[in-house]
């Protein structure tokens, strides 16, 4: 029997998600800028992130604060009291050769343990459990001339050493790709709608991801660098396992790094050669303290979170649940919908469009929603014109797919490419004539059968590219069909 | 006059009233410098156009009546594992050996803010690892009372630089006894702060959790005017204690009458040499002699002392001396492979066999299924060992003991030899283990080599140990003989 569905194969999916603490001005240990991107190359270094000798890292009280909101909105609870640990490994992108990281055993405790993420895949209801919460340094950016494999040296940034970075770990409960790749979106909305990270920066959100099959070895997927490439990623990993089980082959303990170019896995290392990164406790930091009223002080400053934003969506403008889920699957996606709604009084209406034709276009181009340009007023202003009857709702599609494509706004698109509807009778009673000529035996049918005149009709749209106004065109092409009665045709 | 022979309280009041300038003790110090260095190497480098102008610029500042700080005009000798800006750095190592800081260490700021003025960087074990500063890749810094014998170590160059009054004031770290080892070789007096006194920031690690910067001088007053200088919270040094600054030659008045002395029993056990043991025990009565109440305590488990220590040292020094890979900074190796073979090479290369070994055994311990046994024990005895000092410190104000079980030893006589190296800290790790501090004072001499007696006090009780041992070298006057170099 052929395995085709992934509960029967028995995948089980956990994600290592990596968020950049975006929102920080300065860096996790150090007093230097975060904020790297377009930066030149190691201008926004110190001692202390380069790791000169005898530098110590001092602990960014803002960087605990934000991990703290992230906690608590993923049910995560807070340790009482965390630690941090080094983890050692030689790399060139790690300026100490260790991380300051933390470690759940040998006495550590990481920033929280437990907690959940609960999101919906194709409208069911889906719950995927957190295994910890950890706060660490994110090593330095490297860069290859060429690709990894064949570049001839490598490039170290250390603008993006010491940036502070979270380490989020689930448990193994995804079973498909999908469910992956859902759950991120919840995640990326969540950190959103918290302030704490932003998407449109590149790298911002790394992910990790571990697989198996059929109660096999579990293959680390590391490397991917978008939402999509990890569903991917896992359903190139899932098919390649199951055709080597399939083969009759074994899976092993490995890495595999995912080749964005190639859209494969190549393995990287095997389990028995991995590295041992001997942690223990950083002595030149001391433990932080959480106690409760910091805990209860930050939870109280937290804002308003995807979910409770969705059922507030229902209650305040009506819109059903699905509609609601949608709208908030992104931060960006939910702000706009809302200004809009001041804008405009038909919620339902702005859904339907953002959701059937904005956020489809949005997805057809492989453009992200944080690079939408249009903006509320603009769409707003789109969809007043089909109101006005300036331009028909088929056109209006048209003109946002362009519109989304090119990021001119929807007016500039109709002006641009003279889209405005035609309801003057005399440039549409014209257009008529040309057709009456062109189609001598459709006219004899329109004048036998009511229903040919469809036909006539549908040649003016297609003469005006759609533009011309249905209503006037039928009314013209009815009275010249009874005017021209008496005329005999041409022949 | 030999200015440079003074002390830092006698100097500084000259300097203060005009009997003599800065410039004119900065000259006579770099005179002698340049009359005993080559038979003493207590320097790795020097720096005296530097140090003139900044004499000439205090000079200037106390013309015009303007006000100068604690240590106004005073050369001070920083061990070379304590950062200074511009200035090389080398950690007695090969590694570091072209290594130029782009920052100074919190002290160094202190020390100039005070008025001190930074004269050279004094030789020391490579990377602080040793109790003889023979490992240091730049030679072995002859002790002045022998010179075939060590100084001690590791901030030997610094002892040495005091013995032979090459600086009036002099910097080191202690470890595991590397200010005290070597005050006691050298018959100088070094302290050894509670952990979290002084600032590490711009200490170059050894084993964090266990070392600090203090200060070492001729005499205790002077230990306690640099202590004074240096002493106080770093908000860069997270490990670092919120005290406010404090004159720690305030309470320095000779009087001990009715101060508890314990003597721990288990520091005059079997490997304590004989003639120590003589020369501290009369010092105790010493002490008794002058209104202190001596008795008998215990500190158990010094026999874990030396193992717990050099497991949690090594596993630190494993982790804090990865840094070095010839990427970013210090020597790189001459090697055209990858950066696997390019950071190996160099650290095959950089590092002397004394710190490979301490590496190794370091990284030995951390790993995985050796971390418990080994990491995780050596933390659970340091804590025993802790609560024993805790004990009897709750019953005495100091304990007195031994600094080195044995005199100053021959150069080359033991290196070969780790274990036996190892063990002389016996008396010394208990202390970076408390993370108490503690103060090595001369006591005397045997056979012309001298004998230092260690005074330990409870958590930020510098006031008492620097009283106790003033009081002692006020009756005695061991620190005013000198060496014949």
């Amino acid at each position: 029997m052929p395995i085709e569905r992934s509960e029967e194969l028995g995948v089980k999916i956990g994600l290592e998600v990596h968020v950049q603490l975006t929102a920080l001005k300065t860096k996790l240990f150090c007093s230097c800028s975060a904020n790297y991107r377009g930066m030149p190359p190691n201008t926004l270094t110190c001692p202390i992130c380069l790791g000169h000798p005898g530098t110590l890292p001092v602990l960014n009280r803002k960087a605990v604060e934000h991990a703290m909101m992230v906690a608590l909105a993923l049910n995560s609870s807070i340790s009482p009291q965390m630690f941090f640990f080094r983890k050692n490994y030689f790399y060139v992108d790690l300026p100490k050769n260790f991380q300051i990281s933390q470690y759940d055993k040998a006495g550590g405790a990481p920033l929280s343990t437990g907690g959940w993420v609960e999101f919906s895949v194709n409208g069911e209801r889906k719950k995927v459990r957190i295994r910890r919460i950890q706060l660490e340094e994110d090593p330095a950016r490297l860069t290859y001339p060429g690709t990894i494999t064949s570049a001839p040296y490598t490039l170290v940034d250390f603008n993006r050493a010491g940036v502070a970075l979270l380490e989020i770990v689930t448990e193994p409960d995804m079973e498909t790709p999908e469910e992956a790749y859902f759950f991120l979106q919840k995640l990326r909305s969540i950190l959103e709608h918290l302030g704490v990270s932003s998407e449109n920066m590149q790298g911002s959100m790394r992910c990790d991801a571990n697989i198996s099959i059929m109660g096999g070895a579990r293959v680390e997927i590391k490397n991917i660098s978008s939402f999509r490439d990890v569903r991917r990623a896992l359903q190139y990993e899932i098919m390649r396992q199951k055709q080597l089980l399939r083969r009759g082959g074994v899976t092993k303990q490995e890495t595999r790094h995912w080749d964005e170019d190639r859209q494969i896995t190549v393995s990287l290392r095997v389990k028995e050669t991995e590295s041992d990164y001997r942690y223990f406790p950083e002595p030149d930091l001391v433990p932080v303290k959480i106690p409760e009223e910091w805990v209860s002080k930050v939870a109280s400053q937290m804002p308003e979170l995807p979910d409770a934003r969705k059922e507030r969506f229902i209650s305040d403008y009506g819109i059903p649940e699905y509609d609601a889920i949608v709208l908030t699957s992104s931060k960006k996606i939910a702000d706009f919908f809302e200004e809009c709604c001041k804008l405009y009084s038909n919620p339902k209406k702005i859904a339907n469009w953002i959701m059937s034709d904005l956020l489809r276009n949005i997805n057809e181009t492989g453009m992200d929603v944080t690079e939408m340009s249009i903006t509320a007023e603009q769409f707003i202003e789109m969809i007043k014109m089909i109101d006005e009857g300036l331009i028909s709702g088929k056109i209006a599609k048209r003109v946002l797919r362009e519109s989304i494509r090119t990021g001119r706004p929807p007016r500039i698109v109709v002006e641009d490419e003279g889209l405005l509807k035609i309801s003057d009778e005399n440039v549409i009673s014209k257009l008529a004539d040309e057709v009456f000529r062109e189609f001598p035996k459709a006219v004899e049918d329109a004048r036998r059968d009511r229903k040919a005149v469809n036909f006539l009709v549908g040649q003016v749209m297609k003469k005006t590219r759609g533009r011309a106004d249905p209503d006037v065109t039928n009314k013209v092409i009815l009275s010249k069909l009874e005017e021209n009665r008496a005329i005999p045709s041409r022949s | 006059m030999h200015l440079n022979r003074l002390t830092c309280h006698e100097l500084v009041e000259m300097i203060k009233a005009q009997t003599v300038t800065a410039e004119e003790v900065v000259e006579h110090v770099f005179r002698r410098i340049d009359e005993v260095e080559s038979k003493i190497n207590a320097f790795i480098s020097t720096f005296k156009e530097d140090a003139l102008e900044k004499a000439r610029e205090i000079d200037r500042k106390i013309r015009r009546g303007e006000s100068v700080g604690l240590l106004a005009g005073i050369p001070v000798a920083v061990k070379d594992n304590i950062c200074t800006r511009g200035k090389l750095t080398t950690c007695g190592s090969k590694m570091l050996s072209n290594y130029i800081p782009p920052y100074s260490a919190t002290v160094v700021e202190k020390i100039e803010a005070a008025g001190g003025i930074i004269i050279g960087k004094t030789n020391m074990d490579e990377f602080a690892m040793g109790n003889s500063t023979e490992t240091s890749f730049f030679g072995c810094t002859r002790n002045p009372w022998d010179l075939t014998r060590v100084p001690g170590g590791s901030s030997g160059g610094s002892a040495a630089a005091l013995t032979s009054d090459e600086t009036v004031l002099a910097l080191g770290s202690d470890t595991g006894g590397s200010i005290r080892c070597p005050a006691s070789f050298c018959s100088v007096v070094g302290l050894k702060p509670t952990y979290g006194l002084v600032s590490r920031y711009g200490l170059v690690a050894y084993a964090n959790s266990l070392e600090q910067i203090g200060p070492m001088a001729k005499d205790v007053l002077d230990c306690a005017m640099l202590l004074t200088a240096i002493a106080g919270h770093d908000p860069r040094d997270s490990t670092s204690a919120p005290r406010s600054p404090y004159d720690y030659t305030s309470a320095i008045n000779g009087d001990i009458k009715n101060v508890k002395v314990g003597v721990p029993r288990e520091f005059f056990a079997a490997g304590l040499d004989e003639r120590v043991e003589k020369s501290v025990l009369s010092a105790v009565s010493i002490l008794e002699d002058l209104g202190a109440t001596c008795g008998e305590t215990s500190i158990s488990y010094l026999e874990y002392v030396v193992p717990t220590y050099y497991l949690i040292a090594m596993s630190e020094a494993s982790s804090n001396l990865a840094r070095f890979d010839g990427l970013r900074y210090g020597f790189t190796a001459k090697c055209d492979g990858d950066w696997n073979e390019v950071f190996s090479a160099t650290r095959s290369e950089g590092f002397g066999e004394e710190v490979k070994r301490r590496i190794l055994l370091g990284t030995f311990a951390l790993s995985a299924g050796y971390y418990d046994k080994y990491y995780l024990k050596a933390l659970k005895v340091r804590t025993l060992i802790k609560r024993e000092f805790e004990k009897a410190l709750a019953k005495f104000d100091v304990l007195v003991a031994p600094t080195m079980p044995i005199l100053p030893f021959k150069i080359g006589e033991i290196i070969e030899d780790p274990l036996t190296m190892y063990m002389m800290d016996i008396d010394t790790v208990p202390v970076n283990l408390a993370g108490v501090p503690s103060i090595s004072v001369p006591c005397g001499f045997v056979d012309g080599l001298p004998v230092g007696l260690q005074v330990i006090g409870g958590f930020f009780g510098e006031e008492k140990i620097l009283k106790v041992a003033y009081a002692f070298q006020e009756h005695t006057k061991f620190n005013l003989k000198k060496p014949e170099i």
